[in-house]
């Protein structure tokens, strides 16, 4: 185990593979040596100290890895079954994919009522993607950053505390929050494309408490304007982070299990395990409702 | 847990992957799943037609069976009719035939016993002259006694 305790084992799988930048004069010790930055350098940081110092300027290369692979190979299996796609009797992998396809417009047309080529496929996206990223908490805690560590620390000299990696993107802030903002750029593009700009604010300003007098509704407007525009921000902060504790308190339960336990870490993970392939499945459904419900209520008027 | 730049990756990726299903995937599998949809809506109004065809085939078909079938009865029938006419035909003819024959043998048997009866009554007649031809070869004169002999020989 990299960790000594228990605790800085947890510590250390929470964190990510950030690589970012260091401002110059920064001082650190990396690969077993001290040093003091000359010039703001790109690196990857060897502690989480580091990687918070680094700022807004560094990425987590892990999450942005395996959230893309995860994409990219949904990219791929869905485009190898749309290709074989034909009205003919579909068989194997393409009855699986047609079986989502239909799920998902089911969804849709449920709680979408406008025309939009855009809200399906994204649905199908974050469904599955969501999905195939939430899986990721399935693999045994320490298969894969065990195997990275033993490859950093091999071939390029690090050090086995630094070698900090997470396979689960979901339990990353950053992915969930960011799929999530997109989606309230989409709430609010569609809203100004359906009532224009003028009706998007109104909807701000003279909702929920309606006044017929026009003095009546400029005294109303501020409290409007507060409780609609915390509404309206509370969608993207709560779909983000929905998921995001889910996930990480799944994982969480995963990773106490494995630093309490070692070896003998199945016999409670796997329970759990099971139990949380409702989850996985669930807060991707969730995710993928609440983002076709807060878009038809982009465009439907209230 | 620190937020950074991954958050504008991920939206990068995000877009991407949207992007792409909405130009590669989505569109040929739903036109894929609407044809599909239409085609069996075709068939199944198909199999409706066929159905309602069969029906009436049927229907047909045992109303041309009953057809033939009383078409049939009524040869039988005509046949049956002829062939007693024909038998009644063959019996009235062959008793004609038969009495004809009958007739026929009849009149050949009467012509024979007149015959006979003809060739008896010359040759009576002729016993009859010779053997009182011989008793009375004296007394009785040929001449004389012509004319009585011509009446007996009528007599007989």
């Amino acid at each position: 185990m990299a960790a000594s305790s228990a605790s800085e084992y947890i510590k250390h799988h929470l964190g990510n593979l950030t690589y970012g930048q260091l401002p110059a004069g920064y001082e650190r010790t990396c690969h077993g040596h001290d040093q003091t930055l000359n010039d703001a350098t790109w690196t990857f940081a060897c502690n989480a100290q580091e990687a918070s110092d680094m700022g807004f300027a560094a990425i987590h290369v892990d999450s942005m890895a395996w959230s893309g692979g995860l994409g990219i190979l949904m990219c791929l299996l869905f485009w190898l079954m749309a290709r074989k796609a034909s009205p003919n009797t579909p068989s194997g992998m393409l009855n699986f994919v047609e079986m989502i396809i239909e799920f998902i417009d089911t969804q849709v047309r449920d709680s979408f009522h406008g025309k939009s080529k855009l809200i399906a496929p994204l649905s199908l996206v974050i469904f599955c993607w969501v999905f195939l990223m939430n899986l990721m908490d399935l693999i045994p805690v320490d298969w894969v950053p065990m195997t990275f560590q033993w490859i950093v620390t091999t071939f390029f000299g690090w050090s086995a505390h630094e070698a900090y990696f997470r396979i689960v993107p979901t339990t990353d802030p950053n992915i969930t929050l960011s799929m999530s903002i997109c989606v309230f750029f989409l709430v609010i593009f569609y809203s100004i494309k359906v009532k224009g700009i003028g009706g998007f604010l109104g909807e701000l300003s003279f909702k929920p408490f309606e006044a017929g007098s026009t003095l009546g509704k400029i005294l109303l407007l501020p409290i409007n304007l507060v409780l609609e525009t915390i509404s309206l921000l509370a969608k993207p902060v709560s779909l983000g982070l929905r998921l995001f504790g889910n996930m990480y308190a799944g994982e969480f339960v995963f990773i106490l299990v494995a630093g309490m336990m070692g070896t003998w870490q199945a016999i409670a993970a796997w329970p759990w395990a099971v139990f949380h392939i409702l989850v996985i499945t669930l807060q991707a459904f969730i995710f993928m409702v609440l983002t076709i419900v807060y878009l038809s209520m982009a465009v439907e008027e209230h | 847990m620190n937020i950074n730049a991954t958050l504008i990756g991920q939206a990068i990726w995000f877009a991407l992957f949207v992007f792409f299903c909405m130009k590669f995937v989505w569109p040929p599998i739903s036109r894929a799943l609407d044809e599909r949809k239409q085609k069996i809506a075709e068939g199944l109004s198909a199999a409706d037609r066929a159905e309602r065809d069969l029906e009436l085939a049927q229907e047909k078909a045992s109303a041309n069976l009953k057809d033939a079938k009383d078409k049939a009865s009524e040869i039988i029938e005509q046949a049956n009719r002829r062939a007693n006419q024909i038998v009644e035909e063959a019996k009235d003819q062959a008793r004609a035939e038969g009495e004809r024959l009958i007739a026929k043998a009849q009149s050949e048997i009467d012509q024979e016993i007149n015959r006979a009866r003809e060739e008896l009554r010359k040759e009576v007649s002729a016993l009859a002259l010779s053997g009182a031809e011989k008793v009375l070869a004296r007394e009785v004169n040929r001449d004389s006694h012509k004319q009585l002999l011509d009446e007996l020989a009528a007599q007989l």
